[in-house]
């Protein structure tokens, strides 16, 4: 193979900087292909996917609200992922923490003070915590894969919820739509135009999970943890604590994020439900983001573009809104192949 | 004689190391032929070449007179070069005979080679089961596995690297039969060590390589192992100095019958280990890699439990349920063998991996869970310091520096805390000899400042240079620990092998 | 009794594709690779062999095309793990992501096409005698041939593997391609030989579900056989009971062989001993030679 890799003694901080620069550039690159190959202009294409959403106001809110559950999930996936902690199933935890908030206005649909938006986020993170908490148990009780199960519990999360929805919570009156009834008042999040007030919350969780990951013991711990785990031990760090705590939060913010969008965004529950798979691109923005919970209000954001840019070539350029999921799949590629530049250096060796 | 195998001028270049520069040597048929050197020096890295392993940047090998490309370890056996690996190249989850087979050319058949492995075996007096597997097997056997597949081969070449580091004294001895058999059949071997009793015992020639130099060829029979180091190290080295222990302290570390049960498949079971160090004295562990010396450690720092808590007593408190951090807090302190992964993070600063042992016991690092950067600054340096830890860059990543010294930083994390109890697991493991007496006399300064220091090793020479008291650790058993006087060699070497071990009648 | 026969039909209809795929994914783990992609190999394998069997007319075209797609994925993956070191978990997952993306944006025209089915014979095609067949082969392979045992040697310690002079990364591409073909495979038999029409998304978790077994089997090609019928016979009878209208929410039906798969996963992997005797040591870390 002409090309290899030479490790370099250190990382290099200048490369850990440059990488996703690098990565979104080459996905740059790989769309104006693909619009050429549809046979738009390649320049007007990218102009149109990723700059045009950005000129007008409204676009704008769209992005905040799109980057919000993206935010915050990734937030908690990079403290769990440098932590060596594999949940994958933000989904289900979003759905859980959407379900849970969900059942106040349901049930309680009367209650209408200020405090009752602050229970609904905090049943929100719990559902979402305690979803997380099964993959969690298992893992540390039975050493069972956390990869596949908290997998498997998104389907089943999904399934739940859509019972839920259609069946119980159902609301009467609803001409039989699957959805509950509308939350109203105190049981919606704040908001100015379509930006509520978990964009707000995603920041700070964001800002406050970079503080406690690099500034923190408790960061500390994790990152040993995730990179050479028997150091951690000998540090007297517990890998089993790590693993409650990274579910615990990841998964709480999971909840928080199905909270915010179920009172802020859609204002009921209702099924299908698309924001969940916002869970799997919340993956990419992690890793986008390097694994840094400050990183991810960026890559956040330009996830949330490719959504937009999707919708805009659907109208615009009639390209099928599925080329989003191939760039978010595209970039995570290159954000992986060019991580290779922080540790390796590439050599072109011609065969002696 | 006629030359079989002859280096020539080679270079090999890693990155802006020049491991192996314009490396010359010649092996005659029947030749023990010794390479010396210090860690480092680049003996790895030139058996590695003539193994097919590795590929010279220049220079070339002649085999038989012959200009050969060495191009791959098949190549190399093809030739009729066979070499054993000082970490073994045999694969645990399989059998002797599937790994045998592996490197075997010709038809793939395990079942009869089982019958030639046993017939050979039996002949060289290298007892090997064929049907075992790997994991099951003590270090001596899998060395053994590792000869009898070179010799299956008929090689003309034998390569060995430090061979008798997992062996006992009588093992090696045993060894040097079958070495010396083989010579006589006409098959030259390349003997790699620092061991240089041995060496003197053994080879007909030497070539003595420093820096990736060669820096001398010597005959090691008319060389004094103190001649031969100086040609290794390029000068005296320091001597560490340990007068006897002037009246012994109060004991500070208690260990009552320990017994640990083995976690996991592969782990060596704890049996009954009673022990006592005193303050003022080192006691060392002596034994064969793999006699569970790594689950002995992890019992004494807490990262394996035993089942009740006065199995392990620190200073008159009964830890044996206390956790590393427990104990550290009590005065104790640990440096296991691997530095990168376990003494060590590989990818975090050297500041970041002061934070690692200390955190729990130094209050200004981490108030309020929000750590000091510049206190673990602080700590590092005082260190790097104190124990002229050489490193390119102020704060560098501990996986940049070299084995000498980031254990000189490892070991002197721990020292600068001035601990009670200082438990150490192979303290000078794969380090140059400059670095091994900085380490050695420190752990001996230690100790005559009060603290109680246990080192386990398995560098028989170090432990008569540093230890007051002895003891052998052998399949989860510590026998007596005696004083340094009452170790023959020949003694510690049965020990070793298990002659103190109780044997519960089933 | 035509009932009875009807069910066992759709049994091994359902476990087939299982089976396939996680065949391939014992390999790639024997090699001591961990490929998390193979949803996305699997659901790439589905899109490529519908279309090939609908521009072609031909359904054997189509498998053949499904093979094809999920090696180009697997071969991908490889090109990152294996030269680039990048992280195996990750990049399976990207295989995924990528997978469902770009397979719903192949397939947009295909939605609701008609396509000619893989012939069967009273609801057995070739695929279902295959499967067994390669059931044999990969355990005959792995532990009866000099290849095999390399494999499961590179799996083992590639370090050591290196210094014996086997081609490790060479060795772990051939068997990583050999997985995406099986997954690719087992995604044919999903929209060419199962339900002859493609759905986005349609493979539904089964190439996580191959994953599981793969754990659940300790990586012994035999045991997968049972692992892939256990899960094949319960996510059928699951089907056949909410048929049956007995009042249980379909739901919480379909919900059961997700919550099977995390049984299996805990019963097997609470028992330690078990999985490290045969977990490949290697599994899922990076290998660079020096040279």
């Amino acid at each position: 193979m002409p090309l290899r890799l030479e490790k370099r003694a250190e990382r290099s901080s200048t490369m850990a900087l440059l990488s996703p620069i690098i990565a979104i550039g080459l996905t740059l690159i790989f769309g104006a292909i693909v619009f050429a190959m549809r046979g738009v202009d390649p320049l007007h294409g990218l102009y149109v996917y990723f700059l045009e959403p950005l000129t007008d106001e409204w676009a704008r809110e769209k992005l905040i609200v799109k980057a919000t559950p993206l935010v915050m999930m990734a937030a908690g996936l990079s403290i769990s992922y440098q932590a060596n902690v594999w949940n994958i199933g933000a989904a289900g935890q979003l759905y859980m923490g959407a379900l849970v908030a969900g059942l106040v206005p349901v049930f309680l649909t009367g209650w209408q003070t200020p405090e009752v938006m602050l229970v609904m986020l905090i049943l929100g993170i719990a559902g979402g915590a305690l979803w997380a908490m099964i993959p969690a148990i298992l893992k540390v009780k039975f050493n069972a894969n956390e990869i596949l199960t908290s997998l498997m519990l998104v389907y089943v999360a999904e399934l739940v919820f859509d019972w839920l929805v259609r069946g119980p919570l159902r609301d009467p009156k609803g001409y039989n739509f699957p959805k509950t009834v509308n939350f109203a008042g105190w049981q919606t999040l704040p908001a100015w135009g379509d930006v509520h007030l978990g964009a707000l919350l995603a920041l700070l969780a964001a800002l406050g999970l970079g503080f406690l990951m690099y500034r923190m013991l408790k960061g500390f711990e994790l990152r040993t943890l995730g990179s050479a785990p028997r150091a951690g031990r000998f540090a007297g760090f517990s890998a089993d604590k790590a693993v409650y705590f990274c579910f615990g939060v990841s998964g709480g913010l999971a909840g928080l994020a199905g909270a915010c969008d179920v009172m802020g965004v859609g204002r009921q529950l209702q099924t299908p439900y698309s924001t969940p798979s916002y869970g799997f691109v919340a993956i990419i923005v992690a890793f986008l983001g390097r694994l840094n919970p400050v990183g991810a209000i960026l890559a956040g954001l330009l996830l949330a573009l490719t959504f937009l840019g999707g919708e805009a070539a659907q109208t615009t350029l009639h390209i099928p809104d599925k080329i989003a999921k191939v760039f978010q799949g595209v970039l995570l590629f290159f954000v992986l192949a060019c991580d290779t530049l922080v540790l390796y250096r590439l050599k072109w060796e011609s065969r002696k | 004689m006629t030359e079989l195998l002859a280096a020539k001028n080679i270079v090999k270049i890693f990155g802006s190391l020049r491991a192996n520069d314009d490396v010359s040597l010649s092996l005659s048929a029947g030749e023990i032929h010794a390479l010396l050197g210090e860690n480092g020096a680049g003996k790895s890295t030139l058996v590695k070449m003539i193994y097919g392993a590795l590929q010279p940047n220049s220079g070339h090998f002649n085999w038989l007179g012959k200009e050969t490309l060495i191009e791959s370890p098949s190549v190399a056996r093809s030739l009729g070069i066979g070499m054993v690996f000082q970490h073994f190249s045999l694969f645990e989850a399989l059998t002797a005979a599937e790994n045998i087979a592996l490197a075997l050319p010709g038809k793939f058949d395990v079942s009869t080679l089982a019958d030639r492995v046993r017939k050979l075996s039996a002949d060289y007096g290298l007892p090997v089961d064929p049907d075992a597997t790997i994991a099951d097997l003590s270090v001596g056997q899998r060395q053994r596995v590792e000869i009898v597949r070179c010799l299956l081969q008929n090689p003309k070449l034998l390569i060995l690297d430090e061979p008798t580091s997992v062996l006992t004294p009588q093992e090696a001895d045993q060894l040097f039969v079958t070495l010396r058999r083989l010579a006589s059949e006409g098959c030259a071997v390349l003997y790699i060590s620092h061991r240089l009793d041995e060496v003197r015992r053994l080879c007909d020639a030497a070539t003595v390589l420093r820096m990736g130099k060669v820096v001398a060829t010597c005959d090691p029979k008319k060389e004094t192992p103190a001649s031969m180091a100086r040609m290794m190290v390029g000068s005296d080295i320091a001597e560490v100095h340990a007068e006897g222990v002037t009246g012994k302290g109060p004991v500070r570390l208690i260990l009552n019958d320990l017994t640990i049960k083995g976690q996991q498949g592969f782990d060596v079971s704890l049996q009954a280990i009673n022990l006592q160090v005193h303050g003022g004295e080192v006691v060392a562990v002596a034994g064969v890699a793999g006699n569970g010396q790594s689950e002995f450690f992890d019992a004494l720092s807490g990262e394996l439990l035993a089942p009740q808590s006065d199995a392990v007593v620190l200073d008159g408190a009964a830890v044996g349920r206390e956790g590393v951090t427990g104990r550290r807090k009590r005065g104790a302190a640990f440096v296991p063998e691997e530095r990168l992964g376990h003494a060590a993070v590989p990818a975090f600063a050297l500041s970041d991996n002061a934070v690692l042992t200390h955190h729990a016991v130094d209050e200004k690092l981490a108030p309020n869970g929000v750590i000091s950067k510049s206190t673990a600054r602080g700590i590092a340096e005082t260190v790097i310091k104190t124990f002229d830890v050489r490193k390119g860059k102020p704060d560098p990543e501990a996986r940049s520096l070299s084995g000498g010294n980031l254990q000189k930083f490892t070991v002197g994390r721990e020292l600068g805390r001035n601990p009670g109890v200082l438990v150490v697991n192979q303290p000078t493991w794969g380090v140059d000899a400059g670095a091994a007496a900085t380490i050695r006399q420190a752990l001996i300064d230690l100790a005559r400042s009060g603290s109680a220091v246990l080192v386990i090793s398995q560098d028989l020479d170090e432990i008569f240079e540093i230890a007051d008291r002895i003891a052998v650790i052998s399949r989860g058993q510590l026998s007596e620990a005696a004083g340094k006087k009452e170790w023959t060699l020949e003694k510690i070497g049965l020990a070793m092998a298990g002659a103190h071990e109780v044997h519960h009648a089933a | 009794m035509e009932q009875f026969y009807a069910i066992a039909i759709t049994i091994i209809a359902a476990s087939t594709p299982l089976l396939i795929a996680a065949l391939g994914e014992l390999v790639v783990e024997r090699s001591g690779v961990l490929n998390l992609g193979v949803e996305g190999m699997m659901i790439m394998g589905a899109v490529c062999g519908f279309g090939a069997a609908y521009v072609s007319g031909n359904p054997y075209v189509g498998l053949l095309a499904s093979i094809f797609g999920g090696i180009a994925m697997s071969i991908l993956f490889g090109f990152l793990t294996l030269t680039l070191l990048a992280n195996q978990v990750a990049t399976g997952l990207a295989i995924t992501l990528l997978g469902i993306g770009l397979s719903a944006l192949i397939g947009e025209s295909f939605v609701g096409q008609p396509i000619q089915r893989l012939p069967n014979f009273h609801g057995i095609n070739i695929l279902i005698v295959f499967s067994f067949v390669l059931t044999a082969l990969v355990s005959w392979f792995l532990f009866r041939t000099r290849t095999g045992l390399m494999i499961r040697a590179v799996g083992d310690s590639h370090v050591s593997a290196h210094a014996m002079g086997f081609p490790v990364v060479g060795l772990r591409y051939a068997c990583v391609a050999f997985g995406g073909a099986c997954a690719g495979l087992a995604g044919g038999y999903l929209s060419v030989a199962d339900t002859p029409q493609w759905v986005e998304n349609m493979t539904a978790g089964r190439g996580w579900i191959a994953l599981a077994l793969v754990v659940f089997s300790t990586w012994l090609p035999k045991r997968l056989v049972f692992g892939a019928y256990l899960f094949g016979t319960i996510s059928i009878l699951s089907f056949t009971v909410q048929t049956m209208a007995l009042g249980i929410p379909s739901q919480l039906l379909s919900c059961t062989p997700y919550l099977v798969t995390v049984a299996a996963l805990v019963v097997i992997s609470r028992n330690r001993q078990l999985l490290r005797a045969n977990t490949p040591a290697c599994l899922g870390q990076p290998f660079l030679a020096d040279r």
